[in-house]
């Protein structure tokens, strides 16, 4: 094993690629361009999932994250026009203040993650996680599954009556 | 030095540093939800690493598809929240909201 192999570098693009969009998203100044670099972060990570032997909730990322939460952001975004105006203004927390807690933030958990001896197994040999989920979520997690559909419908129901228009009759 | 743990621990991290400057800075409400998207995207890399390379089980599995399925939903109820405020104060700046100030 000498260099490195074909499947480090496929990891090192997609992580790259991930990072590249977020980078877009955190301090682009048009939340249209926003919108469309988160994209590509979504798309990244699911590659990420990929690597991880996740095939399952890597087809769920693309098609809740991209299919379902990005359309929906690129809605609202259109709906509340005025794109061109509505820029990023730092009054109250400007980006130096911010650049500084997020780096006291981000410099506490590299130490954590780079200095702890994390537990480790040497990982499996992929293989299709479908049917492991599915167990999971019907046998050990019935009572969070049958939460989270509650909780579903709450928020459909929810996001219904919070964006209707009132029909005022005067 | 093949990808392990770590790795994709630093990949997160940088997601999450991202994301929680995101929310930090913008003042529109729809750019403060895109970093709190990337916030729990970062959150399920860390499960999913953890559950490969950690456990060897499903249950980060399935706890990232629950974080998948609250994402979804915080999207939905977040995004008609920022369309109410629109149509109430004609823009979605969040400094601009500040009715219930004293």
């Amino acid at each position: 094993m000498s260099g490195v192999g074909l499947g480090d570098l496929l990891f090192y693009i997609v992580a790259v690629i991930t990072i590249i969009s977020a980078v877009g998203v955190a301090f682009s100044s048009n939340i249209v361009y926003s919108a469309f670099s988160l994209l590509g972060t979504f798309m990244g990570v699911a590659g990420l999932y990929i690597f991880l032997a996740a095939d399952f909730v890597a087809v769920i990322q693309v098609l809740i994250y991209v299919g379902g939460i990005l359309v929906l952001m690129i809605f609202a975004v259109m709906l509340t026009h005025r794109i061109a105006d509505v820029r990023v203004s730092n009054r109250s927390v400007g980006r130096l203040p911010a650049l500084l807690i997020v780096a006291c933030v981000a410099g506490v958990m590299a130490k954590a993650v780079l200095g702890t001896g994390w537990h480790s197994i040497p990982p499996g040999t992929p293989s299709p996680s479908t049917y492991a989920i599915g167990n999971g979520f019907l046998g050990d997690y019935i009572l969070p599954f049958e939460l989270a559909s509650v909780v579903l419908l709450a928020a459909l129901i929810g996001a219904v009556v919070l964006s209707r228009k009132e029909l005022k009759e005067e | 030095m093949s990808i392990g743990l770590a790795h994709y621990l630093v990949v997160s991290l940088v997601l999450f540093a991202l994301g929680f400057y995101c929310v930090l800075t913008r003042r529109n409400a729809i750019g403060i939800l895109m970093g709190v998207e990337l916030i729990l995207n970062s959150a399920n890399v860390n499960y999913l690493a953890f559950s490969r390379f950690s456990s060897g089980q499903y249950d980060g599995q399935v706890f990232a598809i629950f974080v998948i399925m609250l994402a979804a939903a915080e999207a939905a109820i977040g995004l008609a929240i920022v369309i109410g405020i629109y149509q109430t104060f004609h823009t979605i700046d969040v400094e601009a909201t500040e009715t219930l100030r004293g």
